[in-house]
């Protein structure tokens, strides 16, 4: 940081007028920055941000809040005020709440199985030695390849008479995995896991560079184990990276969307697997009520950030 | 006290061996238990009819044939859906990379008001479920700009990747600021410096940003599939989707055409990954994310 203070005034930053004035510029300093070139720099993505991501969450919010309906472009309509009427027609809409109650299955089952693996398969992956690039490959495909392609082979392994069921025999539930009630929304969960493993396994192999060797060494000198050093060195050590695992697979759990919509059908049976992106988009571009959809997403962003906040009080945020 | 010590060492020495070898193994397993559906998917589609048995887990020269992709090409054009997937992901990674060069090295080298907070808003943007603002994104680019069925309007939610931009920052830092230093001595104008001097040294970044990227538009499906309805201007991850959702119960061996289907939306991003696989590295997609 020094160096920017010493470093001598940049000559291509300021017009060329500005260099005679000294307390001009000086001025224009203050208020712009030393290089008012970043700001010029920076401005289409500043703009893309303000008009992919700010301006329609606060539409979101506005139409939440407001009697929505799709109109003819141009069309002179009026939308009025109505409160939390949209909020109450959700809340009080079973469908809604089944959604709301699925997603808390998917995440209880998904969230935990995916810090586990892939801290573990991480930490197994970074000490391994042969076949890196095979491993790589196996454990990272999933993440890369799209969603609607491998949908196709999973409801081919789980059908009824899939290769999953013939392998159980006996033990396979009946009906069978993704037009049974129960286990439509585990599989779903299992499904996702498998998916996105890969992306968190990366966060993790990139934490583990920070864990500093020494801690192991001092870890081992006092007798501890590979396990006990798991315990006492990694997971405190990669603790930053879990609070991000954690927030980035609520969020994935969140937006759940593809997977019921074509491995269940679109979130049978009756219901079991809906989620609330499902249902915002059955209620709000299939039936034509996107102040009811906007309400069911921010009542969902509301849960994430509930969620996000237990999970950074429970795991602990940065060192700070 | 030390004798034991010694002696623990040398069990820990056997132990380790053993702990190694297992821990190889079991790695191995894994890799293949994700892999299996991956090899699933490429027997399935060329079964003349699906074989769910065990049994049918293994190629059958018996009933192997083309067929399936000649008839879910007669479904879904093939080739139109993997045009407008690359017109998509093109597109994306144009913006991404044009847009975020020039925020990255605006991030990483240049003093001026508002950089904390782009840099910031760069880091939230990426916990920002996209699912959520897709309501008002609808209105607003299919309803009132008219962008509906348009490549543009597919493109525009996704035009610059902000974990791109991060990378490009990350990058942008390793650059010694003396070297811009000295050039803005000898009166070289900012993009000039950015043209002459930043960019061959970021070159190592534009791969990986690039792989990055194509993953994300190419395998997007909720977006594309609420703005396009004409069936030419579907990307292929679309208008299988809808085969599968919808006409696959009529075909004659529907699992078989799904399968040859998405062997080729899988295709181009997994023969890319394994090409490019050193490029995907831990340490770049964690700066990314953290910072």
């Amino acid at each position: 940081m020094s160096l920017v203070t010493k470093a001598p005034p940049a000559a291509g930053s300021a017009p060329a007028g500005a260099r005679g004035g000294h307390q001009k510029g000086d001025r224009r300093r203050r208020a712009l920055g030393k290089n008012p070139i970043g700001l010029l720099l920076s401005a289409p993505y500043l703009i893309f941000v303000l008009a992919v991501f700010a301006w329609p969450l606060v539409f979101a919010v506005w139409m939440s809040f407001h009697e929505y309906f799709f109109a003819a472009p141009g069309a002179q309509v009026d939308r009025p005020f109505v409160g939390f009427d949209n909020f109450r027609e959700v809340l009080g809409d079973p469908d809604v709440i089944r959604s709301f109650g699925n997603v808390g299955i998917f995440l209880i089952i998904n969230v935990p199985l995916t810090v586990v693996l892939s801290l573990v398969l991480a930490s197994a992956l970074n000490k391994a030695v042969r076949f890196r690039t095979f491993l790589r490959v196996g454990y990272f495909v999933p993440y890369i390849t799209a969603s609607v392609a491998v949908v196709g082979v999973w409801l081919f392994l789980f059908s009824g008479a899939g290769l999953v069921n013939q392998i159980l025999g006996p033990l396979a539930p009946e009906p069978s995995w993704l037009i049974n009630s129960q286990w439509a929304m585990p599989t779903i969960a299992l499904f996702v896991t498998w998916k996105q493993l890969g992306f968190f396994i990366l966060l993790y192999l990139a934490a583990l560079q920070n864990v500093s060797q020494e801690l192991y060494e001092a870890a081992a000198t006092d007798g501890a184990g590979k396990v006990q050093s798991f315990f006492s060195v990694t997971i405190p050590g990669v603790r930053p990276a879990t609070v991000l695992v954690l927030l980035l697979s609520t969020v994935t759990g969140a937006n759940l969307f593809t997977e019921p919509y074509l491995l269940t059908g679109g979130g049978g049976p009756n219901g079991a697997s809906t989620s609330p992106v499902l249902l915002m988009y059955q209620r709000g571009i299939e039936q034509g009520s996107p102040d009811v959809a906007a309400a069911i997403g921010v009542l969902l962003v509301i849960g994430v950030l509930i969620i996000a906040f237990i999970q950074r009080q429970v795991a602990g945020g940065d060192e700070s | 006290m030390s004798p034991r010590k010694s002696t623990s060492k040398i069990e820990g020495g056997q132990l380790d061996r053993g702990q190694h070898i297992l821990r190889g193994i079991v790695l191995f397993l894994g890799a293949l238990v994700f892999l299996f559906p991956f090899y699933y998917m490429i027997i399935g589609s060329l079964q003349k009819s699906p074989d769910p048995t065990v049994a049918g887990a293994f190629p059958n020269p018996a009933n192997l044939t083309l067929d399936n992709y000649t008839a879910i090409n007669s479904r879904v054009d093939l080739v139109q859906g993997l045009i407008n997937s690359g017109i998509f992901t093109g597109g994306v990674i144009i913006g991404t990379v044009v847009f975020g060069v020039l925020v990255g090295y605006a991030l990483a080298q240049l003093q001026w008001r508002g950089r904390g907070v782009t840099f910031a808003l760069a880091l939230l943007v990426q916990v920002v479920p996209f699912q959520l603002l897709m309501i008002p994104l609808y209105v607003l680019i299919a309803r009132d700009y008219g962008l509906a069925d348009n490549y543009l309007g597919m493109i525009l939610p996704f035009a610059i990747n902000s974990t791109a931009v991060i990378i490009f920052r990350q990058y942008f830092l390793q650059v010694p600021r003396e070297l811009f230093d000295a050039a803005r001595i000898d009166g070289a104008g900012e993009l000039v410096l950015l043209w002459k001097i930043a960019l061959p040294l970021v070159r190592p970044a534009l791969l990986t940003v690039i792989l990055l990227t194509f993953i994300g538009p190419w395998n997007e499906f909720l977006w594309p599939f609420l703005i396009t309805k004409e069936a030419s201007m579907q990307p292929l991850a679309v208008s299988l989707a809808n085969y599968i959702s919808t006409v696959a119960a009529s075909a004659a061996n529907p699992f078989g055409a799904v399968l040859a289907g998405a062997c080729v939306l899988a295709g181009p991003a997994v023969l890319l990954f394994i090409l490019f696989q050193k490029h995907f590295v831990a340490t770049n997609i964690g700066s990314g994310v953290k910072g």
